[in-house]
């Protein structure tokens, strides 16, 4: 029976590796200029783990498979280095790889959140709500209109409660059901939630933010292909968290100048 | 009858007790030779008195904790005026706490062998359930002065920890009046034992302490 | 007055009646055996609530028979609402982290035998003991009765976030009502464990035998206190949250609902409160709480390889500090959590640094625990294969928390299946592995009679394959990107791995009915297996010197004395024996050379 534990720990580690060695299911491409940093780190610690796996499942079964069933004719040894020696190994091991990820993850980390907003970056502004997205772009005066949280409808399609009569800065501002920017254009997303937690999740960008209620916050990135990707929810926020989701449509800035022309004549 | 009974054994004790001799020894190191650790294990419920305040020092801290962001997170903090019977409460709670350890003078030393002396007088212990009641009353009555004033728990969020702190110590305070009843009760049986009520006064004191703290929490952040 | 006699009786006498006997019994091993059972009826129902998932999650239009009967407006027609799935989801969770995995492991095997173990009659606080698990079961109730009352469970999840889990009922189903009853519910359970810690830590200082020092005491007993030290400070800071919860619900208190909040078109009444702080609180339990779950069958799967490997770990040393470090550092991490949360994301980079560390201490763990199998006399029975089944899930969990526990790859990974599967099989499937061991080891000591090897290889084998197969593949669904928390799954990127979610609900089908298995050997051995011996396992700890079933006392009246360790294996006995009992005075010769 040992001997067939052993086989089958071996069989399981295996087979658990191919989809991950063969690529089978993959994040969609990365097309954030923050991007492959994330990936590399992520391929990095794919690697280390994927031999900490390999190494400790086949470990497990070779000693199973040799020292089970073993009589009391045989002699209990010791591993080389004792206990010592394998404390030894873990603090070495584990901690230089453990602090090298980290110190790596560090920049990558502050590529996305410690780098300043460049001053031609394209603002705008998410909203979260119950249950869907819902975006605004700040119009030629490029300032956004205050939000008047009583005048918040859904009913009446008034999403982000603006006054147009008294407020000037929102009489251009242009209100969508789609995210739309211009590629290779740095964009700062001012993120807001309505209601309750939601999360800004968009795996092509390699961004995931929580909105946080109360607190207006803010990331930026830059896309750096064109095409249409979904931006879905990832916080817990009711029945419809399933199906909170939204398109972001990366185009070039001919065709993104077009579409806000088209979506301002809408409003 | 003795007043009260001490909990700590010779090591050729009878076989009905409850707790062994293995504890605060030093360790023995690893060569098996049977060690003889001298010494007696303290009684369990003095261990057990520090769990408990360990959990109810966490307790607060997470109330304090909350405190400390709350303000931080909305702008709608108002200074709240305390109310001045809370310095007549703390005065009698303080007294309860001496009115306890005088009690506890008067109770049998644990070296004279002679127990059969009544010298103990329960008064003193009578007084610290009354004061720690007339605490509890006042604490009320603390909350009966907001009230009229128009702040209710949910008035403003000053006022919401106000009423939280206030009524979880004074929930715990309950519960240490609980016990001294308990004590009292096995004081007039003569079958209290010195580990019970040192355990009693222990968790005494610390809403005390905790009472200061509290109290100066308030004042300093409210 | 002669002092010897100048006692009080501090402990109770056997129990007469009935009620003394089964139902508030004072007797740790009684309280222990309860304790066991709920926490195996609140597995089964924590279990068949995941075949609804599953199900609901591979054919979402499926019809379940049946489940209209529990609720008409959750699942009208047997088919599962968007609601009732995160409502199941939320009471899969919490039942599981509560009621199972911090009962069974912990509560107990660690109210039957730290006792023992250490060589007392029983607990100290024999009624808060017995208090201590009857809280435990009206908290269980409590949760339950939400199915029943008012719009059904709260479909928070088990980590409720506020603002969703304190505005109230405009949130949706389940949020009134159901949430105030799953903040009491744990409220409750906090009561619970702290008086369960009131018990376990005076027992372990204060109440070992003559000659059981730290260093003799046996792992599983180390595990039990620093479990009980970590749930003492941890739920006393739950405490504190949900009664916060509670207040905003029914007192108008604005403690985590922000201003200008607006849900279903309605202007809320609240302003000021700080949605992350609840995040904070509840994490600042919830990491120490996954140790709490964990480290208990750490201990257990210590104890019981020891024994079956005839050989002592080649580092106490090891074992134990690991522990302790895993308890110390497990304050530190809890951010981790909260990595895009929306907290200074600084405070991120800060998190993730002591969360790195501590695979240290869990790789010294699988590191000693390998090379103390290496060149052992490992025997193969079912308590053992449960344990080495452990190691692997332990490997495998441990692993996959490596990706998360860094930032930027946690932005892909945060709040997909990763995490799921990660999650389940360090602390779920390890921990069920743990409570599984101890259950074939020390069922013959507690009940008088052994279960069936036979059946309980079949239950190793068929679990063991099987819970891979469930959970190994949710880290491939969560690096493509599958959101977890969703009853369905919509989106154009992830429709190509729905066939996956269909595999792993047939595994977990399968896998499911084969506890059925363990559940039949259960009750059949209780009243039918055979007879068996004080030491089945040939272990050295105290547990194997009373009878099977243990007296009411423990010992007889007889007070141990401790000799040694609980690690005297692969020795040269008077008797022949290769170990040597911790309370016998027979020194060791320790076998010096291999006659082959």
């Amino acid at each position: 029976m040992a001997k067939l534990l052993a086989i089958t720990i071996i069989v399981i580690a295996v087979l658990s590796a191919i989809p991950i060695v063969a690529h089978i299911w993959e994040p969609p491409a990365d097309v954030a200029r923050h991007g492959p940093a994330i990936d590399r780190q992520t391929d990095e610690t794919m690697w280390e783990a994927g031999l900490c796996f390999l190494a400790g499942q086949i470990v497990l079964a070779i000693f199973i498979w040799k020292y089970a069933g073993r009589g009391r004719d045989r002699k209990i040894g010791y591993f080389p280095g004792g206990g010592r020696g394998l404390v030894i190994a873990a603090f070495l091991i584990v901690g230089t790889e453990v602090l090298a990820l980290g110190a790596v993850g560090t920049k990558s980390w502050g590529n996305i959140y410690f780098t300043p907003i460049g001053p031609e970056a394209m603002p705008v502004q998410v909203q979260a709500g119950q249950f869907a997205f819902y975006f605004r772009y700040p119009g030629p005066d490029g300032k956004f209109g205050p939000i008047h949280p009583q005048l918040i409808s859904e009913a009446n399609e008034n999403f982000f409660g603006l006054d147009t009569q008294n407020d000037a800065a929102s009489r251009d501002d242009i209100v969508t059901a789609e995210m739309a920017i211009p590629v290779d254009r740095e964009i700062h997303l001012l993120m807001h939630s309505k209601d309750l937690g939601h999360s800004f999740y968009v795996p092509a960008l390699r961004i995931q933010q929580d909105f946080v209620p109360g607190l207006d916050l803010s990331i930026h990135f830059t896309a750096d292909k064109i095409g249409r990707y979904e931006i879905v929810c990832t916080q817990l926020c009711g029945l419809g968290h399933y199906n909170m989701k939204a398109y972001l449509e990366v185009m070039s800035e001919q065709d993104f100048n077009d579409w806000l022309k088209k979506e301002a004549a809408l409003q | 009858m003795p007043v009260i009974v001490d909990d700590t054994r010779q090591v050729n004790a009878p076989a009905r007790l409850t707790h062994g001799r293995g504890g605060y020894g030093p360790f023995s190191p690893g060569n098996d030779r049977l060690h003889t650790l001298e010494g007696s294990s303290p009684p369990p419920a003095n261990t057990a008195i520090w769990v408990g305040i360990a959990a109810i020092v966490m307790m607060f801290a997470g109330f304090t904790s909350a405190l400390v962001v709350r303000q931080g997170a909305g702008m709608d903090w108002q200074h709240l005026a305390l109310p001045p019977i809370l310095l007549f409460n703390t005065i009698v709670l303080l007294a309860s706490s001496v009115t306890l350890e005088l009690f506890r003078r008067g109770l049998p030393s644990r070296s004279t062998g002679a127990l059969a002396s009544l010298q103990a007088k329960p008064y003193w212990l009578y007084g610290t359930l009354a004061l720690g009641l007339v605490f509890v009353i006042g604490q009320y009555q603390a909350w009966l002065a907001l009230n009229r004033e128009g702040l209710y728990v949910s008035t403003n969020p000053n006022c919401s920890f106000f009423y939280v702190l206030t009524g979880v110590h004074a929930a715990h305070v309950l519960g240490g009046l609980g016990g001294l009843v308990y004590i009292i009760m096995k004081f007039r049986s003569r079958q209290l034992r010195r580990s019970a009520f040192s355990t009693a006064a222990t968790y005494w004191h610390f809403m005390d302490v905790l009472w200061i703290y509290l109290l100066a929490l308030l004042w300093l952040k409210l | 007055m002669n002092d010897a006699h100048a006692h009080v009786t501090l402990h109770h006498g056997p129990p007469q009646s009935f009620i003394r006997k089964y139902v508030f019994s004072l007797d740790h091993k009684v309280i222990g055996k309860q304790y066991y059972g709920l926490g195996l009826l609140a597995v089964f129902i924590g279990m068949i609530l995941s075949w609804i998932m599953r199900l609901h999650l591979g054919w979402t239009n499926l019809a379940i028979p049946g489940l209209d009967l529990l609720s008409k407006n959750g699942a009208p027609g047997g088919i599962l609402t968007p609601e009732y799935y995160l409502e199941l989801m939320t009471m899969h969770g919490t039942i599981m982290v509560f009621f199972v995995l911090t009962v069974a492991p912990f509560a107990a095997f660690g109210n039957f035998f730290l006792p023992i173990q250490v060589g007392a009659e029983d607990m100290p606080f024999p009624h808060f003991n017995m208090m201590s698990f009857w809280v435990t079961f009206v908290a269980f109730c409590v949760l339950i009765s939400s199915f029943f009352v008012g719009d059904g469970p709260p479909l928070a999840g088990w980590t409720s976030y506020a603002p969703l889990s304190a505005v109230g009922a405009v949130a949706g189903p389940g949020q009134g009502t159901g949430q105030v009853l799953w903040a009491c519910s744990i409220g409750l359970f906090c009561i619970g464990q702290l008086l369960g810690s009131l018990n376990f830590i005076p027992t372990t200082l204060d109440l070992r035998a003559k000659g059981m020092t730290f260093t003799r005491m046996p792992f599983t007993v180390w595990a039990w206190f620093i479990t009980s030290c970590m749930g003492l400070t941890a739920f006393a800071v739950l405490m504190p949250a949900c009664i916060l919860l509670i207040m905003d619900h029914l007192a108008g208190t604005s403690f985590f609902i922000a201003s200008n909040l607006v849900v279903s078109d309605q202007l809320q009444p609240h302003s000021g409160g700080s949605t992350l702080l609840w995040q904070h609180l509840f994490w600042f339990f919830g990491h120490p709480e996954v140790y709490i779950a964990i480290v208990p069958a750490m201990g257990i799967v210590s104890h019981i390889l020891v024994t079956s490997m005839r050989r002592a770990m080649i580092s106490f040393n090891a074992i134990v500090g690991s522990m302790i470090a895993l308890a110390f550092l497990s304050y530190m991490v809890y951010g981790h959590h909260m990595f895009v949360s929306g907290m200074n994301p600084v405070s991120s980079l800060v998190f993730s640094f002591p969360t790195l560390i501590i695979t240290i201490p869990s790789t010294i763990l699988v590191l000693i625990w390998l090379g103390s199998i290496y060149q052992s006399r490992l025997r193969i029975t079912t308590p053992s294969l449960f344990c080495l089944g452990f190691i692997s899930m332990f490997i495998t969990g441990g692993v996959s928390g490596f990706f998360l526990a860094q930032p930027p790859v946690d932005i892909m990974l945060h709040a997909t299946y990763f995490v799921v599967g990660h999650f389940h099989f360090v602390m779920a499937v390890a921990a069920i592995f743990g409570i599984f061991a101890g259950t074939y080891f020390w069922f013959p000591k507690m009940f008088g009679r052994m279960m069936s090897e036979r059946l309980g290889k079949i239950h190793f084998w068929l679990t063991f394959v099987g819970v891979y197969c469930i959970f190994m593949p949710f880290h491939y669904l969560g690096i493509a990107g599958n959101v977890r928390r969703y009853q369905a799954f919509v989106d154009d990127y992830t429709l190509h791995l729905i066939p996956v979610h269909q595999f792993i609900t047939v595994a977990a089908l399968f896998t499911g009915g084969v506890q059925l298995i363990f559940l039949y050997n259960l009750i059949h051995s209780r009243f039918w297996g055979e007879p068996a011996p004080d030491n089945p396992w040939e272990g050295t700890s105290l547990e194997w010197t009373i009878p099977s079933p243990p007296p009411f006392d423990n010992f007889g009246g007889r007070h141990p004395i401790v000799y040694h360790d609980p690690f005297q294996y692969g020795v040269r006995t008077a008797s022949g024996a290769d170990y040597i009992m911790q309370d016998s005075p027979e020194q060791a010769a320790l076998e010096s050379s291999p006659t082959s």
